[in-house]
Formats: structure tokens, sequence, C-alpha cells
């Protein structure tokens, strides 16, 4: 004889309105499943702000096949005070100049870039966080995500050089958002672009003012940036798709 | 009249045996029965029940033909096991004169599926204010015996205690809807936990307990019948339990979702679920199943109450409540005490208490030679998944869909004619 | 994913909290010479109103426009709900219309819950009967942890019609999850029964609440309540459970008030106390717009 109510029918109304126990409500940054950027249904990670840190065990054979490193700590160090130095060079020495990173690893690149450029003249840059995320075209097809922050530096962007800083450069929807972003923040005399990597295979008519190093890639290969702030480890490495 | 031999029938669950029914009677039991021009049928197996009897069924005819009317509900009977049905008063017009209790008699008999014992009103309109004619009820072709503000309490306890003693003339019950409306304005569901949380306005079971036990004192005092309808909580039956202690004349109906269903299930929002009285918590329907057992609750009622799906298909605050039951019955009460009561037990309570109470004296009778051939033949092996689709009844407002049950009606008998054969109303 | 927010009980810690960071975002934009985001460009969102609640519609309705969505007014009156269509054949039309969200306010507890049933699109509860209105406690989250700086840990109490309120609900449930400790304050007539299996404290007493809580938020009372004889009269509910000068003055200092409005000033709450820099009522308007954005955003800017 059974008890009342219970197990008659699969599941109470409740249970399917509110989606099935353990699945995330939101999709949280990074997370895999967002990866592709507008250009799936290949597994390329191009969004710079949703490049997953590898972990610490992470081997040369990763899940997505074989690994490359193609920029070592020394050698993110020399790209970024080579930029430091192309920009005080471009800019007249930095003068009325703003460094906005975007995050997740442009924020980091930004801050880095203006230490070097303390460092090589004296100059103090401000810098800030620039979010494209609510910009973004491609939100219906990556599920909402947490927002990064955006914070300008006081004084604002109005009529000074704005030099957006990412770490890669791919499909340029990224810095299209970025440019709407800014757009509704204010008006900038300039606006310019600094990237760690570029890796080609634009959708965009955009291009970078200054580049850390070009990379070609194939469309199915993934360039995963790390970096010490928000990975532990400075690291650029190239990811096989499948061969 | 058609003659039939029922093969190998299970009386009660007993030894197979043969039915010879001829001119409305079982003419005959025994093994190797056959007759000339008689039609055979096959029940190897089958238990033979007397026809079930229900007194607490809403035709919704007159008034509300497109949600069930006398011949749809009829059907729905006798697919579920039924010979008779009590036709509940609250129809519209209301069933409190001879002319709309002789209406509802005349469609049962047009309809000729099941008997159809018509409800008179206790009130006029339901009120609550005024007796209806009673007695010129009583007097017509309908013969009532039971008055029912069903739907409604006979609140005033001045107005029930009249009821009682005026209706002790023809051997009349009063059968109460055991609801304080003072303590029950905008209830919509049983008071407790889940109304808390559902934020929705709770119908406490003091409503219920309270007029129970106001009642039972009354028929006490004026030494009258009552009969309490869909008794739903633990407290009702320690109350009920007191009374028939004390050698009071009260008999009580417990529904199948009383039996079954709790309150959690209106955490869907789902008016499907909303019932008058309110589903109540799991101790509540234990209690209920063991006084079921036990005897304090006499009988099973099914409270077949038919809405049209606009009424369904809406807010639950503004769904009506009721819930379909006649052809789901048998198959609820096998399912939560059919082991406990056994065939015997479940003739007790779903046929002859009842048609005891109803007055109906050709129902409720055991399948003997002479008897009128008023059963049903179950097949207790066969398990069947509730369709809302394909129930008989106008309506659609079953609790049960997609639950697989146990037990199935393969055959009715009226009178000695079949109004199922092989689990499909024969008109 | 989930498609909808009909409780509070839909959103677990880490999810409940994006949507404030989220907020704090969304927050952000106000300060700015462009309120607009193109985020919901092309996404149609109804606000369907069977309530009059000017302020709960106008703040989806900023919200939904800051975000660039395209916003339909859909209320009772002067419409065909008001000539008797019926909840379900509301819900086709608009789904015939192509909403991708339709945000409910209803008298009847549960009807975000049917709509949900009816729509492909997201239903978001806007405040259902005496159920519930998740936005209304995660615009008060938003504003506790605003002032206070966290919400674990914090004694929140919550005072008066708890029975009749579905601010009380969803903020119990939500504050429970993200931690705080609450304690609902009314006299017995006005908590539920069933109110125990609630992660809530309860009290009849105000005066030893105060002196540990860092919240106290009122509650409406209707005065027709007295009417169903669930308190003698206004004079003696406000006495015994009213915020007045002095009971505010028990409260520690950090201490902060708030109220869902509209408040029956004199009632539950002194005008004092009301406009007290320790109020937080304007501040709750406010945040009510970025954590609706923030909503919105979560539940359909994702949608493929």
């Amino acid at each position: 004889m059974s008890y009342p109510s219970s197990g008659r029918q699969s599941g109470s109304d409740a249970s399917q309105r509110t989606g099935s126990p353990g699945t995330p409500a939101f999709r949280a940054p990074g997370e895999p499943a967002t990866r592709p950027d507008g250009t799936v249904p290949a597994p390329v990670s191009s969004a710079p702000v949703a490049v997953s840190a590898p972990s610490p065990s992470e081997t040369d054979v990763s899940p997505e096949g074989p690994a490359k490193t193609i920029l070592s700590a020394a050698d993110i160090a020399r790209v970024v005070d080579r930029i430091a130095h192309q920009i005080l060079e471009k800019t007249s020495g930095a003068a009325d100049t703003i460094l906005l990173g975007v995050p997740t690893r442009g924020v980091p690149l930004a801050h880095r870039l203006a230490e070097r450029i303390h460092t090589f003249e004296g100059v103090t840059v401000p810098v800030g966080a620039l979010d494209v995320t609510l910009y973004r075209d491609d939100l219906r097809l990556r599920g909402a995500r947490a927002l990064g922050r955006t914070e300008l530096p006081p004084g604002g962007i109005d009529g000074r050089r704005v030099i957006l800083i990412d770490d890669v450069l791919f499909s340029g929807r990224t810095v299209r958002a970025a440019l709407d972003a800014l757009g509704d923040l204010g008006r900038p005399s300039v606006v310019q672009l600094a990237v760690l990597v570029d890796r080609g295979h634009r959708e965009l008519p955009i291009r970078a003012d200054y580049v850390g190093k070009n990379i070609p890639t194939a469309l199915a290969e993934n360039v995963r940036v790390a970096l010490t702030e928000t990975d532990g480890v400075d690291e650029v490495r190239l990811l096989g798709g499948v061969r | 009249m058609t003659t039939y031999v029922i093969k190998g029938a299970r009386i009660l669950g007993g030894q197979k045996k043969d039915l010879l029914i001829r001119d409305g009677v079982v003419a005959e039991i025994g093994t190797g029965l056959s007759a000339a021009g008689a039609q055979v049928v096959d029940a190897d197996g089958l238990v033979a029940l007397p026809g079930l009897v229900d007194l607490h069924t809403h035709l919704r005819e007159p008034g509300r033909e497109d949600a069930e009317t006398v011949e749809t509900g009829s059907r729905s009977a006798a697919l579920g096991g039924y010979t008779a049905v009590c036709a509940m008063a609250n129809t519209s017009p209301v069933a409190d004169t001879a002319g709309v209790v002789e209406q509802v008699w005349r469609l049962g008999r047009e309809a000729g599926l099941v008997d159809v014992q018509p409800i008179g009103a206790v009130t006029v309109g339901l009120a609550g204010e005024q007796l209806a004619e009673l007695g010129a009820m009583a007097d017509s072709a309908a013969r009532v015996r039971i008055f029912s503000d069903d739907g409604n309490c006979v609140a005033d306890p001045r107005l029930m205690r009249r009821a009682l003693e005026y209706v002790k003339a023809f051997d009349g019950v009063v059968a109460q809807h055991a609801e304080e409306p003072r303590l029950t304005s905008g209830a919509q569901m049983h008071e407790g936990e889940v109304a808390a949380r559902l934020g929705m306005t709770g119908w406490p079971a003091v409503a219920e307990e309270s007029i129970i036990a106001r009642d039972v004192l009354l028929a006490e005092h004026v030494g009258a019948r009552l009969h309490v309808c869909h008794v739903s909580t633990a407290g009702s039956v320690e109350i009920l339990r007191w009374a028939k202690g004390r050698g009071i004349r009260v008999t009580a109906e417990v529904t199948p979702h009383h039996l079954l269903l709790t309150d959690e299930r209106a955490t869907s929002y789902d008016p499907v679920f909303k019932v008058n009285p309110p589903l109540r918590t799991a101790t509540d329907v234990a209690a209920l199943r063991a006084a079921l057992v036990e005897g304090v609750i006499d009988i099973v009622a099914t409270d077949h109450a038919p809405h049209a799906v606009e009424d369904k298909e809406c807010e639950w605050a503004y769904a009506r409540p009721g819930m379909l039951g006649l052809e789901t019955a048998l198959s609820i009460v096998l399912d939560v005490v059919g082991d406990e009561l056994g065939w015997d037990g479940i003739a007790e309570r779903m046929s002859r208490t009842p048609a005891r109470i109803a007055g109906l004296t050709g129902h409720g009778l055991e399948p003997a030679a002479g008897a009128p051939a008023n059963l049903t033949l179950v097949d207790p092996a066969a398990r069947w998944t509730v369709d809302p689709a394909g129930l008989a009844s106008r309506s659609r407002n079953t609790p049960y869909a997609a639950m697989t049950l146990p037990g199935r009606v393969v055959a009715t008998f009226l009178h000695g004619e079949p109004t199922v054969l092989d689990g499909k109303a024969v008109k | 994913m989930i498609r909808h927010l009909l409780s509070a009980a839909d959103l677990d810690a880490g999810t409940a909290t994006m949507v404030l960071d989220t907020a704090a975002e969304m927050a952000a934009l106000a300060d700015r010479e462009v309120k607009k985001l193109p985020t919901l460009r092309g996404r149609t969102v109804v606000n369907l109103f069977y309530e009059d609640s000017t302020r709960t519609r106008i703040s989806f309705e900023a919200a939904a426009k800051r975000l660039s969505a395209d916003v339909i007014n859909f209320s009772a009156k002067g419409s065909s709900v008001s000539k008797g269509e019926s909840l379900k054949d509301t819900a086709l039309t608009l789904q015939a219309m192509g909403a991708d969200a339709v945000v409910i306010r209803h008298s009847a507890s549960g009807a975000p819950h049917r709509l949900a049933n009816w729509i492909d699109g997201t239903v978001v509860n806007a405040g259902d009967g005496t159920h519930e209105h998740p936005t209304q406690a995660l615009l008060d989250a938003y504003t506790m942890r605003s002032r206070l700086g966290r919400l674990a840990g914090l004694n929140v109490a919550i005072v008066g019609d708890v029975l009749h309120s579905r601010v009380a609900r969803s903020n119990v449930l939500l504050l429970h999850t993200l931690g705080a400790k609450v304690t609902l304050i009314a006299p017995p007539t006005l908590l539920p029964v069933g109110v125990d299996a609630w992660p809530a404290e309860t009290s009849y007493h105000l005066d030893s609440v105060l002196p540990d809580a860092d919240v106290v938020m009122m509650l409406r009372v209707q005065r027709e309540r007295m009417d169903q004889a669930y308190f003698p009269s206004a004079r003696e509910y406000s006495r015994r459970y009213g915020l007045d000068v002095a009971r505010m003055r028990r409260l520690p200092e950090h201490a902060i008030v708030m109220h869902p409005g509209p408040m029956n000033r004199g009632m539950e709450i002194t005008p004092e106390v009301a406009d007290s820099p320790r109020s937080t009522i304007v501040e709750q308007v406010a945040n009510g717009v970025s954590v609706r954005m923030a909503v919105l955003y979560l539940l359909l800017g994702g949608k493929a």
C-alpha cells in the first residue's frame, strides 16, 4: 500500500519549472561551454576575456590536443617592455593618454604597461578597466555571464587618448564591443589598441596599433594566455585543435 | 430480456462460480451452468462484487451540462463499477423542490446506466436560511431520503437541528458538508506549512471538526440520523469515534482523493488539486485510511465533481474546487487499503453500507439466487494508466492523470442488463 | 540555466550573489551620461500588471529600457483583461506577439507559475498575491549589502503583517540562502500557521529584538485587517509594533531601517523614522532598477 502523494507522478511541477537540480543557473565567466565566440561550432577560444587558466598540473598534452608554449615568462616581459616603448614613441611620451584594460587579462596587462612606462620615463599613465560584456553581439550564443568591472580613471575619457589593452586579438568583435562601450562613456580624442598576441582570423575591419607577437594559427587552434596576476604564471600557449 | 451466464466469477473473491442472470435477478449460482439462448460472459478469475453505490456524486444537470450531464455522469459511474449514485442538489436550479428532483430522477431512468437517486437540498437555494420542502421531495417520484446542502454547510445550528428533527418523519438523513464558513472565508487549501509557504489562505481543520462536533451532539439531542460528507482530518475521526462510542446515529464518508493525496500537491499551483474540503497532510491521510479500515468511517464516496476546462485552467484562487472520482474510485481504494479491507470489506464500504444509508433496497446485495442482478466484475490483476482524455466524464479534472492504478472494472450489470462489457460502456 | 524567476527559492547562493554583483555594475550606469546599454536590443519585455503598482511597473520598465529592450505595458485597466479574458488566453496572445519575457504582477498567489506553463518565454514574478516578490527581496538584499558591506551573519528583523506579505516570504528565503539570520516580529494573528517550518525565528515582541538588529524591515499593514479582527485598532497596532523614534534609538548605531513601500506613515512607521538617515527607503527604489536590470540581463541576455 503506497504512501500518500509520494512518487506517483514523476517530478513535481515545481522542479520542472526551475530546471534540473545541479545545473548552474547562469554560466560563470570562462566556463568552457561559453567559449565559441560567434564562430560556432568550432571550439576555438577567441574571447580574450573568457580564456580560462591552465591549471598548474596541466601537462603538454591537454584534453584539447598537444600544447606548445609560444611565449615564456621572459618573452612576455620583453614584449611588454617593447609595447611600452612603442606607446611612448607614438604618443609623444604618453601625454594625455589613459590605458583601459579589457577584463579579465587586459587589466593586469594595462597595469604592467603603465608600470613600465613609469620606469622608463617617470610618467604616470592613468589606468582603468572597460568591461564590454553588455555590448557583445554574441550574448545569445554564449549564455549570460557575470560582468567584469568598468572603472574609468578620474577625469574620464573625454578629449583624451585612450589605448585599449587586451590579451588576444582574434575576430575583432571584442574590440568592436569596446568601441561601442567607449562611445557611451564619452568622446576620446583618439582610440588605439594594444594586444599581447594577434592570432589573425579577423571578422571585422579592425587592426591593432601595438602588437606583442603575431601568431599565425589555424581556426581550430586555441591561444591560451596566462598571467601571474590571474593565473599564477606568465605563459602563452597554443593548444592544437583537431588535427 | 436477454439471459446471461457469467462463467467463472469469484463472488467477493471466493471460489469460481457461474451466475445465471434472467429477468433482472440472479436466477441461479453454481458450476457448469448454461441456458438456452443465453449470452455467455467469460469472467474467469474476475471478482464479482455487488454493484457499487456512490452516496456523493455531482452530475451537474440541470445547469452545467457543459461539465457533466446525468447521462455522461451515469456512464462514468457504470465504468467505475457503480449501479447507483446519489446526485447532489447543488445544480442550477438547485434541487430544492419536488420538480427538480423528479427531473433528475427521470433523466437517470432515461439514461439507464445506473440508478440515479437524487439528493434534496436542506435549505431553499442552498442559502442556509429557510428549510426547503423536504417532505414534498420525500413524497415525490424520486423518493428523496438524503438531504444535503453540499458545497455549503448548514451552518446555522438552529436550522441544522430542525432539519435533523424534521426528516425523522420519513426516515431521512441530513448529509452535512462540515465547514464553519466564518473560519474558511477566502480559503484556498489546507491551513498548514504548505499554505504558509505558498501564500494561500488556509482552510483550517478545526472548521470541519467544530461542525462535526456540534452536529453529532445535535443528532444525539434530537435522536436523529446524521451523515458526515467527505471527512478529511484526523481530528474529525476522533470526534466520530467518540460519537459512535456514545451510540449516536452518525455515519461518515471519505473520498478516494483524501485517502491518497496530500496538500503538497498544491505546490504546483495546478487547480486540478483544488478541492473542498482541501487535501490535507500525510498524518490526516494515514488517520483516514485507518478509520476506514476500522469502520469509524463507514463508506467511501467519490464527491465526483466535474468542472469545465475554463474553471480549472486558470489561477488557483479563481478555480472551482472539485475532482472527478467515479471511474477511479475502486482502483484508488484497492491501492491504498485493498489488502486491509479485502473484497468483503470493499463491498461493505462501497456498496452495502452506502445502499443502506441511502435506503436503496435493490442495491448493496450479495449476488445470490433471487437477488436483483446489480453487480460488477473486477479484474484484480489488471493495472491501468489514467488518461484524462479517455474518461467517459464530460470533464477532464482528474488528479490522477498518468498514474498507474490496480484493478479494472470489466463488466457492470444493472437490473440484469450489462451497462459495461469488456471494460466498455454498452451505450 | 533558470528560465524563470518565480520564487526567491529559485536562486541558490551563487546565483543570488551573481545577481547582486551584476546589479552593482548596472548601478554605475546611473552616473553616466548615456544611461542605456544595447544588451537586450530586439528583445520584447511585457509588463503584465493585473494589480495597480505604478512603482514596480515603472522600475521594471526603466530596467528593460536601459537595456534597450522593447517594452509593452499590458495593464488590467482598459484592456481585454477587464473584459474577462482568462490568464491563459492572455498568455497565448503574448506568446503570439513574441514576448521574450513577461513580468507579471497578479493578485492570485501562483499566477506566475501558471503563466510559466503556458508560454515559452521567461516569466518574472513581480509580486503574486500573498506569495512572493523575489525582485523586491533581491533589491532589499542589495541595499543591505551596500549599506552594511555584507549579508552573511546579519540580524534582520522583519516586522508586521507577515501573514499577507509576499515581501516577507521572499526575503526570508533569500536572506537565509545568503546567510543572514531573520527574525519575524508580528502579533500572533499576523504570523501564518506553519511559520515554524520557515528558516526564520519568530517573536511577538519588537522591543526585545531591536538591540541586536542590524536591519529592521517594516512591512505595510493595511487598516482593513482591523475589520477582520487581526488586531483591535490601528492605535494599538502602532503602539506595539510601530517603529517610532524612541524605538529607533534602541537600535545599534549602524542599523538601518527599510520599508518596501508604499508606507502607512503613522501606522507602522513614524515620519521622523521614515525620513531619518537610517532609512533606506529612497535608496531601495533606486536600487530596484539596478537589480531588475541584472535579473533581466541574466535571464534574457544569454538565451539562444
